[in-house]
């Protein structure tokens, strides 16, 4: 996400048309504009903004494609190419360009950036044959085989055994260019480069994902160690580990009212029963210093009160529990891998992190703080909780990196799990602080405000790299009041009454014009 | 919301030939040399070895404890044999012929493929060669999932994924490349080199550091010794129509 802001930011600040009167290729314009700010004027991947992503810009020299409808180490088909470039690659910093750029437009640059790689001289690259995908692949049958062969492939060296890119092999990992990149989160199917559709996952297990660690499965299939309609169980399993359908962040976070006990922790069953809310995350580019590669996408966030208390339950995918010694080789290849400016990355893991900021008053009227922790002029209210010493501070905060821990009684208690990839951390607090003056008290029926900052030690991340979220609301929801139920059903009979008596009256009409007409009957 | 709408706008602006069998598990030590696959019968013979003069530089050790499988096959630690020195003698260096062939000469491919085997998550060979068309066997004797991704530059590259005992998979390379680089992600430290050639003209040195090139025409020719850490260095070779010559190379502790 981050990456497509930096692109969208270095394509509006880069004036990067380089009118030339005579181009041989109609695609060289709008290559040149749009393109060459990431992937370089001579396609080399080594545009001006291509040292603050990961994975890096292709480089179009190489003749090297993650998705493509060819078998691994074939080029891919202009079909695969248009696709990319309309569509983008979800989870990297390549955006969609079919808003942007014509039909023509897309087929000249598509043109233009294959004569960077000889490669493409040679004859045209087939598609694969993929067939269809077997049916009853949502069933859980389907599922359950899938998650068999999934095992028995060892997809789970890599991507973890629940899919969240937390297997041993994660943090090895590099692409060809030698630079670390990340085994896919499966659980966080929009973030998939090539496609969340079944179809596209089995392509990409069918192809690979050439220049990543990614390997092809065709093989598989022709020695017979599995069967195609196996290969297409995996990725009707594989989306299934995500959402069905890609969560919308909400400006609203409601938080039900619960009679009397709120969750005493992650594991508490009360929280299965409560809709999370999903709230995207950013790498914080704006305070030096800036972090462009951030772990953390996401938080799903759960709310409950009982009137007097409220609960919050935080859940975060991070592929290691920082600091965690199989990391240390991910740490330094990351220090290497990031722009050098804004001081050095730290070379030890620091702990995972994450803060939540509330304004210090809670009124409709007053000015939220500023977004990023606040500032000297108006300070925000901050509760911050770290793996190492799994403890939880709350204090003022004027700045990011600027927190003062209050000293009254703690407000807030916690309880926190880490498990396969995923932490959950629980917060509670009283509505009433010690100290009003301090921390924000809260009331049925109000909207808090509430926003988020996460931190993956391991990844280089800390008080100030790390993800941020904008301003979001925590809705303490009021009773429900008994008209609710009341009132459509009397409305319902209303409307009801009214229609049967409109419709006698109109049969009656009926009846006596009937008997005037003669022709009638 | 105003804030998001703010965030946004800040954000805005600102030797080859086969090696059957190979260094038996539990030793990762290289393969001994043998004589290339497809080299004519007759001609001449350049033979030589590659020295190491000093101290080697000590081999990482391999932490395995990952991959259960493979550190069972191990009594010791394995070392990543990346400098392979044994009474002063240098292993897996690709030694071929870079020059001096006769112009217009082309050589048949053999049929015969090259076999690489993954075997106690490693590769044996580590360094081998194959002539463009002939078929590299890719063989996975752990019963642990590899993955064996080539990363070239003139040819085309794969990645294939083989997830169990047993399992052969073919490949080909269209054009001489030296070296293409073979690993694994799954295990990071697996590492193997292939040196693809037009010609059958090139050997790898065995543990003992010795190689034999067979079936020359006679000639002057430009031989390249390549090592995946120490470098290449060449040397001018004349041999006389069936006759014998030999060629020495000596590396040192160099780190390029």
């Amino acid at each position: 996400m981050t990456g497509r802001l930096t692109a969208l930011i270095l394509l509006s600040v880069c004036p990067a048309v380089r009118l030339s009167a005579q181009t041989a290729q109609p695609g060289k314009l709008t290559y040149d504009k749009w393109c060459a700010g990431c992937h370089g004027d001579t396609g080399k991947g080594d545009g001006y903004g291509a040292a603050f992503m990961l994975p890096r810009p292709r480089d179009f020299t190489l003749g090297v494609f993650q998705i493509r409808t060819t078998a691994s180490g074939e080029l891919p088909t202009d079909a695969d190419l248009f696709r990319v470039v309309e569509e983008g690659m979800p989870g990297t910093a390549m955006p969609a360009w079919k808003s942007r750029l014509s039909k023509q437009e897309q087929a000249d640059v598509i043109a233009y950036l294959k004569t960077f790689s000889q490669f493409f001289k040679g004859a045209a690259p087939k598609p694969l044959e993929f067939g269809k995908a077997p049916g009853g692949g949502g069933g859980p049958a389907g599922i359950a085989e899938g998650r068999e062969v999934f095992r028995k492939l060892e997809c789970f060296k890599c991507h973890g055994e629940a899919g969240r890119g937390d297997g041993k092999s994660a943090p090895s990992l590099k692409d060809d260019s030698g630079q670390p990149i990340r085994a896919a989160d499966l659980t966080h199917s929009w973030t998939f480069n090539g496609g969340a559709d079944v179809e596209q996952i089995y392509a990409r297990l069918r192809t690979g994902l050439d220049g990543t660690p990614m390997p092809s499965f065709s093989d598989v299939i022709a020695s017979k160690v599995i069967t195609e309609e196996q290969l297409w169980r995996v990725a009707q399993y594989v989306r299934s580990l995500s959402p069905a359908r890609t969560p919308e962040p909400r400006e609203v976070i409601p938080a039900a009212l619960v009679a009397g006990k709120l969750p005493s922790g992650p594991e508490d069953s009360l929280w299965a029963r409560v809709e999370p809310a999903y709230v995207p995350l950013v790498g914080q580019i704006i305070q030096k210093p800036r972090w462009f590669l951030p772990t953390v996408d996401g938080v799903w966030v759960r709310s409950v009160h009982n009137g007097s208390r409220i609960a919050l339950l935080l859940t975060w995918h991070d592929p290691s529990r920082s600091p965690d010694p199989a990391w240390d080789q991910w740490l330094g290849r990351i220090a290497q891998a990031a722009p050098g400016a804004d001081g050095p990355i730290p070379s030890t893991q620091g702990p995972d992190r994450m803060m939540v900021q509330f304004p210090r008053q809670v009124a409709e009227e007053s000015e939220w703080p500023y977004f990023l922790q606040g500032s000297a002029r108006r300070p925000a209210y901050l509760v911050r909780w770290s793996s190492d010493s799994d403890r939880v501070e709350e204090g003022v905060s004027t700045g990011l990196g600027r927190f003062a821990p209050g000293s009254g009684t703690p407000r807030w208690s916690h309880a926190a799990r880490f498990d396969k990839g995923e932490w959950q951390l629980q917060l509670t607090a009283a509505f009433v602080p010690s100290d009003t003056s301090a921390a924000p008290a809260f009331r049925t029926g109000e909207a808090i405000p509430i926003a988020f900052f996460a931190a993956d030690g391991s990844n280089g991340e800390g008080e100030v790299r790390g993800s941020i979220s904008a301003w979001y609301s925590v809705y303490l929801q009021t009773p429900t009041p008994v008209t609710v139920y009341v009132e459509p059903i009397l409305a319902g009979l209303l409307t009801a009454g009214l229609g049967v008596f409109a419709i006698i009256r109109a049969q009656r009409r009926g009846t006596r014009a009937g008997g005037a007409n003669p022709e009638g009957s | 919301m105003r804030y998001p709408m703010i965030l946004s706008a800040v954000l805005v602006l600102v030797a080859c030939g086969k090696k059957e069998g190979g260094a038996p598990a539990g030793s990762p030590a290289a393969a001994p040399a043998a004589a290339p696959a497809a080299a004519p019968a007759g001609g001449a013979t350049i033979t030589g070895t590659v020295k190491f003069p000093g101290t080697a530089p000590a081999n990482p050790t391999i932490d395995m404890s990952e991959e259960a499988v493979c550190k069972a096959k191990y009594t010791s630690p394995p070392t990543d044999p990346v400098v392979e020195v044994k009474g002063g003698m240098l292993g897996n260096v690709f030694v071929y012929v870079k020059s001096g062939l006769p112009a217009g000469a082309t050589y048949p491919a053999p049929t015969t493929p090259v076999t690489i085997d993954q075997r106690g998550c490693l590769y044996h060979p580590r360094v081998f060669g194959v002539m463009v068309g002939q078929p590299v066997e890719i063989l996975n004797s752990d019963s642990v999932l590899h993955n064996i991704k080539a990363v070239p530059t003139a040819n085309r590259g794969f990645n294939i994924s083989q997830p169990s005992a047993g399992m052969k998979t073919t490949r080909t390379f269209a054009t001489q490349e030296v070296m293409v680089p073979l690993q694994c992600n799954v295990h990071g430290w697996m590492h193997a080199f292939v040196g693809v050639l037009s010609h059958p003209f090139f050997a790898a040195t065995g543990e003992d550091g010795s190689f034999t090139i067979k079936g020359l025409p006679a000639g002057t020719y430009e031989l390249e010794a390549w090592h995946e850490k120490l470098g290449t260095q060449t040397a001018t070779v004349t041999v006389a129509e069936n006759g014998t010559a030999t060629a020495g190379f000596t590396f040192g502790p160099k780190t390029p």
